[in-house]
């Protein structure tokens, strides 16, 4: 069995310390009550700090248990909450991309559509909101996959379905395709998951850099690609909405 | 305000623009359109609400034209473009709201009182003599109410010491804010027009929906000289030129081309230019409107006739409305009085976790009942509770009363324009309710369209302006320019429906005759 690491032990008692009650310490007290040299103590200190477990009171210099705690467990985004910040981006990003428009979170073993704004070209369309997407194979999964890791482990059990040639379903070349997505920030579905479609998505971020959701446009291949490769003008696009619906989400407001 | 639009690929680096400006009832906006009507750039500054008293609500005119003057120097400067670049401006605006202010010095004579502001309550009634709130509604479509501006320009020549005579003399003009920021915009006291268009005026109880000229008899009857009223003039045409002051160095000889109430702007950035289209704006309440052509609709059903738009010389296009006094808000109760949510968007989660409302029937008549019904003696109800309505049923219930108040407006408009609803279009900010938009369809049994730009009241009151300088040649050209973003059909089965209606209107009877002291 691995050692436990001794910091975040020591981070443990400190928070135990100052749960209970309208505890506020000083550094000192927290150093000899938990036996620590205050220099060591304060180090632990400054990084519950910087990660909003712990608070310090200006006045006294004393220390309290942060805000961050109480969203701990309680807080998830909510669904709608998305749909709604996001519309005037997708909106936009469908306007611009001249293609249908797709906002998808992890549920379950795979990609709901959460809000779908169409391809704005006046032809007949239906709406694709509660649908499901495979997590494996479409652009919105692969981003979800790659940055989620409930995603990843779902799509990492899952029985990977080729639905066409080009789906990857191999372990090592699928863990590749998502190494692939973090480092460029954005992933890719060319006729993997259907014939003649093609899609790209990149990464929601709630103000903690939760990854929260994926955006992203899917349309006729021939439209998206050029030479065989994705238009890098509609990947900044989209690039672009994923990064506005994060900080739209990041300011926090209600 | 996000500082929105850098989002997009195709480029709108490059002009021409149009710039709207909407005057509204909490903040004044400019927004800067390209050719395709998409946003190129906003700026927004909110004003004070004054409440001197219970059910007043002023503001202060001064603070606004300096709002409005930073919000189009913010929104220029945030598009990086110059005076070149700028075709036109249009002009939308709260309605209702009512200023006077001397000519010779420009300076406001009291705060505009706001639409909502309720002191003329007494005045109307009395107004009203024998006949009751219908008295003028034949020439001017409206009932005798608070909300509309004649009543209010004769409150003040009443109550501000000396107005009525410098009134008289012709030293005073009056206006709804569409006046106050054109007259400033082209001049103010250095030669500045005095003008309103025919959507705003329609809002006054003193113009004549027939002539489309002020009534001099009900003007008479209300009080309102008719020296101190602008020129009524059509909703798209050139009124004057930017001038003199900050926005004159920046934008001096840009023509201010359009003016159009909000609902009506709405009406028009929704592209409904044919008989029988209908939009539906969903914020804190909610305001319905029909194009019912060149044809004048007297309502029996309780809604108003109005003007819809008139574009330069062409013939007037008329208009329903409806409106619902609440609807986001009720939402906004669920979260900040009932705590049984922790944001407006979680209504839809809470009500999706249940299958139906649960026999649940939510009225919200806060405040009366007001189209079709106008009962003040109407107060809120939740009926059909019994021990299996959880709080998801009633979230359930609320989302249902905004779709059957929209219902209900919309049968009472087929019952008076015997004019079905094809489709409804919809803007606001509950359109990202998606349990919302299906319900509405399935009790309209129509589809619901939502446009891809949401900012349908600027964007309208910019298409008016363009047309006016030709920068669009036609209404066809804006239709190409509007885009489906969503669309909704219905999937009730018309039983459903039909039984599900008639609990609504069973718990619309329970809310009749809560006060007992109101005739």
């Amino acid at each position: 069995m691995a050692r436990n690491i001794q910091s975040l032990e020591r981070a443990a008692a400190m928070l135990r310390l100052l749960a209970g009650g309208e505890r506020r310490l000083g550094l000192s007290d927290i150093a000899s009550s938990l036996g620590l040299a205050k220099g060591t103590a304060h180090g632990i200190l400054r990084t519950l700090q910087q990660e909003g477990f712990v608070e310090q009171d200006d006045a006294s210099g004393r220390y309290q248990l942060g805000a961050e705690l109480l969203r701990l467990g309680t807080t998830y985004l909510d669904i709608h909450e998305l749909r709604a910040r996001a519309l005037v981006w997708t909106d936009d990003l469908a306007r611009s991309s001249g293609e249908s428009v797709y906002l998808g979170v992890l549920h379950q073993q795979g990609v709901l559509i959460v809000h779908h704004v169409f391809r704005p070209d006046d032809s007949r369309q239906v709406l694709e909101i509660g649908a499901m997407q495979p997590l494996h194979s479409t652009a919105l999964g692969k981003v979800l996959s790659a940055y989620d890791p409930v995603a990843h482990s779902e799509a990492i059990e899952a029985d990977r379905k080729a639905f066409t040639d080009r789906t990857v379903c191999e372990l090592d070349s699928f863990e590749q395709l998502l190494d692939f997505t973090r480092a460029r920030g954005y992933a890719a579905d060319v006729e993997e998951t259907w014939e003649g479609v093609a899609s790209v998505a990149a990464p929601i971020h709630d103000r903690r850099r939760m990854p929260v959701g994926a955006v992203g446009i899917t349309g006729a291949v021939e439209r998206l690609c050029r030479d065989g490769e994705l238009r890098p003008d509609l990947v900044a696009a989209v690039r672009d909405c994923g990064r506005a619906v994060s900080r739209d989400l990041g300011a926090g407001r209600f | 305000m996000t500082d929105a639009h850098t989002a997009g690929i195709a480029s709108h680096g490059h002009g021409p623009f149009i710039a709207a400006i909407d005057q509204g009832t909490t903040s004044s906006r400019c927004i800067v359109f390209d050719r395709d009507g998409r946003i190129v750039s906003v700026d927004q500054k909110e004003h004070e609400q004054i409440f001197p008293k219970p059910g007043w609500v002023e503001h202060n005119a001064t603070e606004i034209w300096t709002n409005v003057q930073e919000v189009v120097a913010g929104a220029i400067e945030k598009a990086g473009i110059t005076r070149d670049d700028i075709k036109a401006i249009g002009i939308t605006n709260q309605r209702e709201t009512t200023l006077l202010w001397d000519k010779n010095t420009g300076e406001p004579v009291h705060n505009a009182l706001v639409w909502q502001d309720t002191r003329t309550d007494a005045l109307c009634k009395e107004l009203g003599r024998n006949v009751g709130q219908d008295r003028f509604r034949r020439e001017t479509g409206l009932p005798l109410a608070s909300y509309f501006a004649g009543p209010k320009a004769r409150w003040l020549l009443d109550n501000v010491e000396g107005l009525r005579e410098r009134a008289e003399a012709g030293d005073i003009l009056f206006g709804t804010m569409d006046s106050w920021v054109i007259w400033n915009l082209t001049g103010g006291v250095d030669g500045g027009h005095h003008v309103t268009d025919v959507t705003n005026a329609s809002r006054t109880l003193l113009m004549n929906l027939h002539t489309l000229e002020w009534d001099d008899k009900i003007a008479e009857s209300i009080g309102v000289p008719l020296a101190m009223l602008p020129e009524i003039r059509s909703s798209a045409e050139v009124y004057g030129e930017i001038k003199g002051g900050k926005l004159g160095e920046l934008l001096g000889g840009i023509p201010v081309a359009s003016a159009l109430g909000d609902q009506q702007a709405a009406l028009f950035g929704q592209t409904c230019f044919a008989e029988g289209e209908a939009k539906s704006t969903y914020g804190t309440g909610t305001f319905m409107l029909m194009n019912t052509g060149e044809k004048i609709i007297n309502s029996y059903s309780g809604l108003l006739t109005t003007v819809g738009y008139r574009i330069g010389d062409d013939k007037p296009v008329y208009a329903l409305e409806g409106s619902i006094a609440v609807t986001g808000s009720l939402v906004q109760w669920m979260r900040d009085q009932m705590g049984l949510i922790s944001t407006a968007a979680e209504i839809e989660t809470l009500a999706l976790s249940v299958e139906d409302n649960g026999g649940a029937y939510f009225v919200p008549a806060f405040s009366g009942l007001f189209a079709p019904y106008w009962r003040p003696d109407a107060r809120g109800v939740i009926a059909g509770l019994t021990r299996y309505v959880t709080k998801a049923h009633i979230a359930r219930a609320v989302l249902e009363a905004t779709a059957w108040q929209t219902r209900e407006i919309s049968d009472a408009m087929t019952k008076d324009s015997g004019v079905e609803l094809t489709a409804l279009k919809v803007d606001g900010g509950m359109t990202s309710n998606n349990l919302l938009m299906q319900t509405l369809s399935d009790f309209l049994d129509a589809p619901v369209v939502r446009p891809m730009v949401a900012e349908t009241t600027c964007l309208g009151a910019a298409y008016a302006a363009g047309l006016a300088v030709g920068f669009w040649t036609s209404t066809d050209d804006l239709r190409a320019n509007w885009r489906r973003a969503a669309e909704w059909t219905p999937r009730m089965d018309a039983e459903t429906r039909d039984r599900e209606y008639k609990s609504w209107l069973k718990a619309v009877e329970r809310t009749m005759g809560w006060i007992a002291d109101e005739d």
